[in-house]
């Protein structure tokens, strides 16, 4: 397992998995089923592609000099990448080893799997938070929600720098209540440098014709503007930084 | 004018003895590597002056020319002066008689004219057409009083294309900035000296040439002066403040765009030039920082207004109305002070003030090594107007020296040292399938190349295609090379460039600019006929006409070594055929990967493809890779661009990407970040240029069907910027259709 994973793809993105210009991995494999899942294709450990961590870090040392005049580093993204703990503590250890600032982006619903020492090699943890409430974390993911908020809180303790990624979907995430829940909880962390509010949106409605499968929030629009900036607002007012 | 009094407080001796702008430059230029706090917005004036022409733009879009002179011949002084708003403008000068008018250009092509004239529904003044058949030959005529059947027949089917045969060749930039350090009889002196240092030689064809055409140079140099008198300003000397500076710098370029309909009529370095000037003229308080910027806006105005008369078939080609007034800003100076001044700021400053255009086609020379805020003013604006291309400064000034201006799109020369004889493209991905077909032409099935035996197995064979490609390749770097001797053998006699080649040394360094278009086409071909397997279907003439892709295949424009070594090859290999036919004037021979908005028409005229595209969809722009191929994001595929070397292609590597404003990042300050970082990441990685747009698809598909909303939407495409409403549909849909960037 340690030298080897299941990949759906990799990628080259630019300020959209944590900053800068960043080698993206797409693991596969994932326990939830957000509604909203933009990435269907890396659900299933079956769908993926067996690599070896060699056969990846040398995709990524391809853009070592890029990333390191440009700025930017290594992200482990999915699928859930924590669901292959040992293929994504090595990508992050050999990573953080090209001296390539790491991140790690995760539900934290498998944090409990996360090793101290993979939690060391990882420079930034883009956390998502999908909802506060017990009830709609269930409704909308198919999961728990302690496990995620256990492993906020650890990941405070460590010290390990964390963003919050909140998706923010009209008439779904979008109560007052429940946001303010989640700010309030995000606030009392200490490790906290930023909150992305992420508007939800339906351009991967083509992956899932592709795969045959119905997107589920086919007729939920994109927030607006106004909507936006209240739930920005709300997360400021808890005196986060939110972007 | 004393001397004394226009060049009072400028360092420096060389420059003062002989014609040298750089050396004034470096003499006396202050890099700035502040920010922008300090620019001025567009003052009332501005406005006014601005408005009255956008007032005329919807007019103009409408018609498809606003108006024209069909009576009168351009030269630099057949107009009377005309103004856009006499009483505010600043700087003065127009092509005609008035604003939006165009002129006609006979010397390149009396049909061009006549064609151009028809289609907009004027006609040409008999008298006019009577002089360019009865008495006067033209560029075209020539041409193709010299052209072989080879040529024609190679050109006829759309192999070696948008060749300047009937038109002016353009991208001469003269260093117009001359006439304002120096003055108009100054430069007539030194050329006088030029044309008597010629007295002893014997006189060889060349020498005649020569002597010929410094004479016409000083001729031009005196309709310029003469010109400018029309307008009230004497230029027989240097220019004494800012406000002049800038006026004789724009009455030249004014007498080129009079004189040439050329395809690229650029501008050259001017802004770091202009503000040795405008800070002198703020030193000495005769000038606030509100004029500084009003000049330079004013300015910026005239250049936004150069018009030609051209053909819709043109237009469809290139996309509207494009003139390449191209600036060159920024860079690096030899001794490592950034050329950035606060008049580089001043110039990106008018995309605010007069909001976004496709011209001036602002080209902004990048090297990581640029002052950090002036790195973010540029992102800042790109990500506002799309407006900027960007060009490595680190890959061209060891080859031109830190003098070094871009004509038309990416094409690089040291200023007024050298020229380029214009050269268009050839199909490189038409002429894999002549390869397959032996010759023969895949649409039309006539025979165009000289017959070769076909390939004819079920599948392609790698070993077999690949050596026929090579040879099908030297076939038409022969016939291309031969038709561009005939094209500027023509040109310099019948349409010769008096007043820009006025503001060059002599003699003069002349380059050979060959092209290429359909690269990623051709090199994901022979990919997928390496990697993959490539079953032929043939016609009952055994004409190849279509092809199966069974299995997959490493495309261009993912950072994979199999398929990008296949593209460097290409480049390579072409290059080095070209250099093998001796090129007119001897110049020296180079290469572009560039294909402007002509990879639509391109891609019409050349069938199914062994990649898998289809006949009659457009090729990638310049050395993109095909739309969709490039699975891995902006980065990767940008890299399989930075591998194309540069000392095979310089003339320039084209590359256009298109992000959302999303794709890099999410709040403005990050996203003016990471595009710097980016810029500076592919320069460092050998890229040459590259086009930015940050827009959304939302937006260009309401500009589609709301076009009056978006006048000034500007994007650039392959080297230049257009309006997008100005694109044909077909042209709007080829955008809309390529990949976006960071869509999430």
């Amino acid at each position: 397992m340690e030298g080897a994973g299941v990949i759906s793809s990799w990628d080259l993105s630019v300020g959209v998995d944590g900053p800068g210009t960043r080698f993206v991995v797409f693991t596969c494999g994932c326990p939830l089923r957000c509604l909203y899942c933009q990435n269907p294709e890396t659900w299933h450990l079956r769908d993926g592609r067996r690599v070896t961590v060699d056969e990846v870090m040398a995709e990524a040392a391809k853009y070592r000099r890029f990333i390191d005049v440009a700025g930017g580093g290594v992200t482990i993204s999915g699928g859930e990448p924590l669901l292959q703990p040992g293929f994504t503590g090595e990508l992050l250890r050999r990573s953080r080893a090209l001296g390539l600032h790491t991140a790690l982006d995760t539900s934290g619903y498998l944090g409990d799997r996360a090793t101290d020492e993979l939690l060391a090699d990882t420079d930034l943890v883009l956390l998502d938070i999908k909802s506060a409430d017990p009830v709609g974390y269930r409704a909308l993911t198919g999961v728990d929600l302690a496990p995620t908020l256990r492993f906020a809180r650890r990941l405070s303790n460590l010290g390990r720098p964390t963003w919050i990624r909140f998706v923010l979907v009209p008439g779904l995430t979008d109560r007052v209540r429940d946001v303010d829940t989640l700010a309030a909880f995000v606030s009392t962390l200490r490790n906290v440098e930023r909150v992305d509010v992420l508007p939800f949106h339906r351009m991967a409605m083509g992956k899932y014709r592709e795969l045959g499968l119905e997107f589920p929030l086919a007729d939920v629009s994109p927030p607006g503007p106004e909507l936006l900036d209240r739930v920005r607002r709300q997360f400021r007012n808890m005196g986060l930084t939110c972007a | 004018m004393t001397l004394t009094e226009a060049w009072r407080g400028f360092r420096g001796t060389t420059w003062r003895t002989i014609v040298d702008v750089r050396a004034f430059i470096q003499a006396n230029y202050t890099p700035y590597t502040g920010d922008e706090g300090f620019l001025a917005g567009p003052t009332p004036r501005t406005k006014t002056v601005w408005d009255t022409v956008a007032g005329m733009l919807p007019e103009e879009r409408r018609r498809g020319i606003y108006d024209v002179d069909v009576a009168t011949p351009s030269s630099i002084t057949a107009h009377a002066p005309g103004y856009i708003d006499r009483d505010n403008e600043l700087i003065v000068g127009l092509q005609t008689d008035a604003p939006l008018k165009r002129a006609i250009m006979p010397q390149g092509g009396l049909r061009m004219v006549e064609n151009g004239l028809a289609a907009y529904g004027y006609e040409l003044d008999p008298k006019v057409k009577e002089i360019f058949t009865k008495y006067r030959k033209t560029h075209n005529d020539g041409v193709f009083d010299a052209y072989t059947p080879e040529i024609r027949a190679a050109r006829r089917a759309g192999l070696i294309t948008g060749l300047p045969d009937a038109y002016g060749r353009g991208r001469i930039i003269g260093d117009y900035r001359r006439v304002a350090l120096y003055g108009v009889d100054r430069l007539v002196e030194a050329k006088k000296a030029e044309l008597g240092a010629l007295d002893d030689a014997f006189s060889t064809d060349a020498v005649i040439r020569d002597r010929e055409e410094l004479n016409e140079q000083i001729r031009a140099l005196h309709e310029l002066r003469a010109m400018a008198a029309s307008y009230g300003h004497d230029i027989g000397g240097p220019a004494t403040t800012a406000h002049e500076a800038v006026q004789w710098l724009y009455f030249a370029y004014l007498a080129a765009v009079k004189e040439q309909n050329g395809a690229a009529m650029s501008l050259g370095r001017t802004s770091t030039f202009l503000d040795v000037y405008l800070e002198r003229d703020l030193a000495e308080g005769r000038i606030t920082e509100e004029r500084a910027q009003e000049l330079v806006d004013d300015f910026v105005i005239k250049l936004r207004i150069v018009r030609f008369l051209r053909t819709p078939e043109y237009d469809q080609l290139f996309s509207g109305d494009p003139t390449w007034v191209t600036e060159s800003i920024g860079g690096i100076g030899d001794d490592g002070r950034p050329l950035v001044t606060r008049t580089s700021f001043r110039y990106l400053q008018t995309l605010r003030n007069l909001g976004p255009a496709p011209e001036p086609n602002l080209t902004v020379f990048w090297s990581p090594r640029l002052p950090e805020p002036f790195k973010r003013f540029c992102a800042t604006l790109s990500i506002e107007t799309s407006s900027i291309q960007y060009e490595s400064d680190e890959l061209m000034r060891p080859v031109f020296g830190d003098d070094t201006a871009i004509a038309c799109c990416v094409s690089a020369a040291p200023v007024g040292h050298q020229m380029q004889f214009f050269g268009a493209r050839v199909n490189l991905a038409k002429t894999l399938l002549y390869a397959i077909n032996g010759g023969r032409d895949e649409m039309t099935g006539d025979q165009i190349a000289p017959p070769t035996p076909p390939l004819t197995g079920d599948h392609l064979s790698y070993d077999e295609l690949a050596p026929a490609f090579d040879h099908m390749m030297d076939w038409l770097a022969r016939t291309y090379v031969n038709a561009l001797n005939v094209i500027h053998h023509m040109h310099d006699k019948y349409a010769y460039e008096r007043v820009e080649m006025a503001l060059h040394d002599h003699p003069i360094k002349r380059t050979l600019a060959c092209g290429i278009a359909g690269l990623s086409v051709a090199a994901d071909s022979l990919s997928a006929v390496k990697y993959a397997r490539v079953r032929v279907i043939r016609d009952a003439s055994g004409l190849a006409v279509d092809y199966e892709v069974e299995g997959d295949y490493p495309a261009f424009g993912n950072n994979d070594d199999r398929v990008d070594a296949i593209a460097v090859d290409l480049v390579h290999s072409f290059m080095e055929k070209v250099r093998r036919h001796p090129a007119y004037r001897g110049a020296e021979h180079t290469q572009s990967v560039l294909t402007i908005t002509s990879n639509v028409v391109y891609g019409k005229h050349t069938g199914n493809t062994p990649d898998g595209r289809r006949a009659g969809l457009p090729f990638a722009p310049g050395a993109n890779p095909m739309n969709g191929r490039d699975r891995h994001g902006m980065i990767a595929s940008a890299l399989s661009v930075a591998k194309l070397p540069y000392g095979d292609a310089q003339d320039g590597i084209s590359l256009t990407n298109t992000v959302t404003p999303e794709g890099l990042g999410r709040t403005e300050e990050e996203r003016v970040t990471n595009l710097a970082g980016v810029l500076d990441g592919y320069m460092d990685a050998g890229g040459f240029h590259m086009n930015v747009n940050v827009l959304t698809r939302a937006t260009l598909l309401d500009a589609m069907e709301h076009p009056e909303k978006y006048p000034q939407l500007t994007i650039r495409v392959s080297g230049y910027a257009v309006n997008f409403v100005r694109l044909t549909r077909e042209q709007q849909q080829d955008v809309v259709d390529r990949t976006f960037h960071g869509t999430l």
